[in-house]
């Protein structure tokens, strides 16, 4: 439901009550900038997580991928791509499981946008 | 008396660079958004300019949430790109001037912009690639200064803001006393959303209304506010506020040079301009 906090139907704003919600789980995705930690969140995602302090909502949307329930728990878009990016999601992966959509759905939707 | 002579505004898409790393500039796919640049080099070659001011938005590779300035200049001699987790090849590094980044922080702080000063940088895609579509060969003809943007965590600033920001830089440029040419550069947009249900959000008919504002009228953007531009563009299409700030540093009448838009690039309606101050 659209509040005067988030007006935009089915866009959550991150602002400071998304930022401080998220900021565990954030700061674990900054993390993969680095190639070696990236290794380390893969060889053990458990332990991973647990050092960046996320809370079980956190981890529960971590251990499904699920980019609605990130987003749910604080996730910021820019710094969730990071962790996409170590399973070699795209965008469009992205946009279609956030969207219940197949990625030829997806891609079509987008390509509809010429009108 | 340094010179604005032109302005280039373009989207920023991480994968634009996965696709010069496997040289597919003429995929079908990638091949109408490439198509836009030959003409934009072309006028880089006729105006040769000796500085670029880049203004974008990091992505999370510079700032992370723990310090989160509204407006970042960068200060250092060189700025270098660097891993942002999915792959895409580094890019060699930019040189920048400390000398004209300091006297644009002296002129914005004077004009009461709050900026944050940065020494030490390393520039993301939205940096690296426009420049790479500018120079294929990446050896950068020009030094840079980096202007960052804060669009990533609300509240972000208003585009009228923005565009006084532009306006502020233009004046600053105009009072350094060396005989450089600059070139300003505003990177992002144009409208997508990659986070949310509305994920896959592009909105056409906004976006070329945006494009014609930034040859007849400038302050168009101003009326809005952030969230106003969110439902307009999308949560990242936002970071059509850099080339508000862009515009904003070139005189109220410019000539268009070049226009190129596609739908789209990844999420991405893609946008591309270049203008040049007229009489």
């Amino acid at each position: 439901m659209p509040s005067s906090r988030q007006p935009v139907p089915g866009t959550t704003i991150f602002d400071g009550e998304q930022a401080r919600k998220g900021y565990a789980l954030n700061k674990m995705c900054y993390s993969f900038n680095d190639a070696a930690n990236r290794r380390a969140f893969v060889e053990d995602e458990e332990a991973y997580c647990a050092r960046f302090g996320l809370n079980a909502q956190q981890r529960e949307a971590i251990r499904n991928r699920n980019v609605l329930q990130l987003i749910e728990a604080g996730g910021n878009a820019y710094y969730l791509a990071k962790f996409a990016g170590i399973f070699g999601l795209d965008m469009q992966d992205i946009g279609a499981q956030q969207t219940g959509l197949t990625k030829d759905q997806f891609k079509a939707k987008l390509l509809a946008a010429r009108g | 008396m340094a010179r604005i002579v032109g302005s280039i505004t373009t989207s920023h898409v991480p994968a634009i660079g996965g696709a010069i790393a496997r040289g597919l500039q003429n995929d079908p796919y990638w091949k109408p958004f490439f198509d836009g640049f030959p003409p934009v080099r072309e006028w880089l070659a006729r105006v040769k300019p000796d500085v670029i001011v880049l203004v974008y938005n990091d992505h999370g590779l510079n700032f992370f949430l723990d310090r989160m300035p509204t407006f970042a200049v960068g200060a250092a001699g060189e700025y270098r790109n660097a891993d942002e987790g999915w792959g895409i090849p580094t890019v060699p590094p930019f040189r920048g001037d400390p000398a004209l980044s300091w006297h644009l922080i002296e002129a914005l702080v004077a004009e009461d912009f709050d900026l944050t000063t940065c020494q030490e940088m390393v520039v993301d895609h939205a940096f690296t690639l426009p420049m790479a579509l500018c120079w294929p060969d990446m050896k950068w003809p020009v030094r840079t200064i980096p202007v960052c943007v804060n669009t990533v965590q609300a509240p972000l600033p208003s585009a009228a803001r923005c565009y006084k920001l532009g306006q502020a830089i233009g004046r600053a440029i105009a009072s350094w006393p060396g005989d450089e040419r600059v070139v300003v550069m505003g990177t992002g947009g144009l409208s997508h959303q990659l986070d949310g249900e509305r994920a896959g959000f592009i909105n056409k008919e906004f976006d070329l209304a945006f494009m014609d504002s930034m040859v007849t009228n400038p302050a168009w953007a101003t009326q809005y506010s952030t969230v106003e531009l969110v439902e307009l563009s999308g949560t990242q299409g936002v970071e059509l506020l850099n080339w508000v700030v862009a515009r904003g540093a070139l005189p109220e009448k410019v000539r268009q040079q070049h226009a190129n838009y596609h739908i789209p690039i990844s999420n991405t309606a893609s946008g591309l301009m270049v203008l040049e101050p007229q009489g």
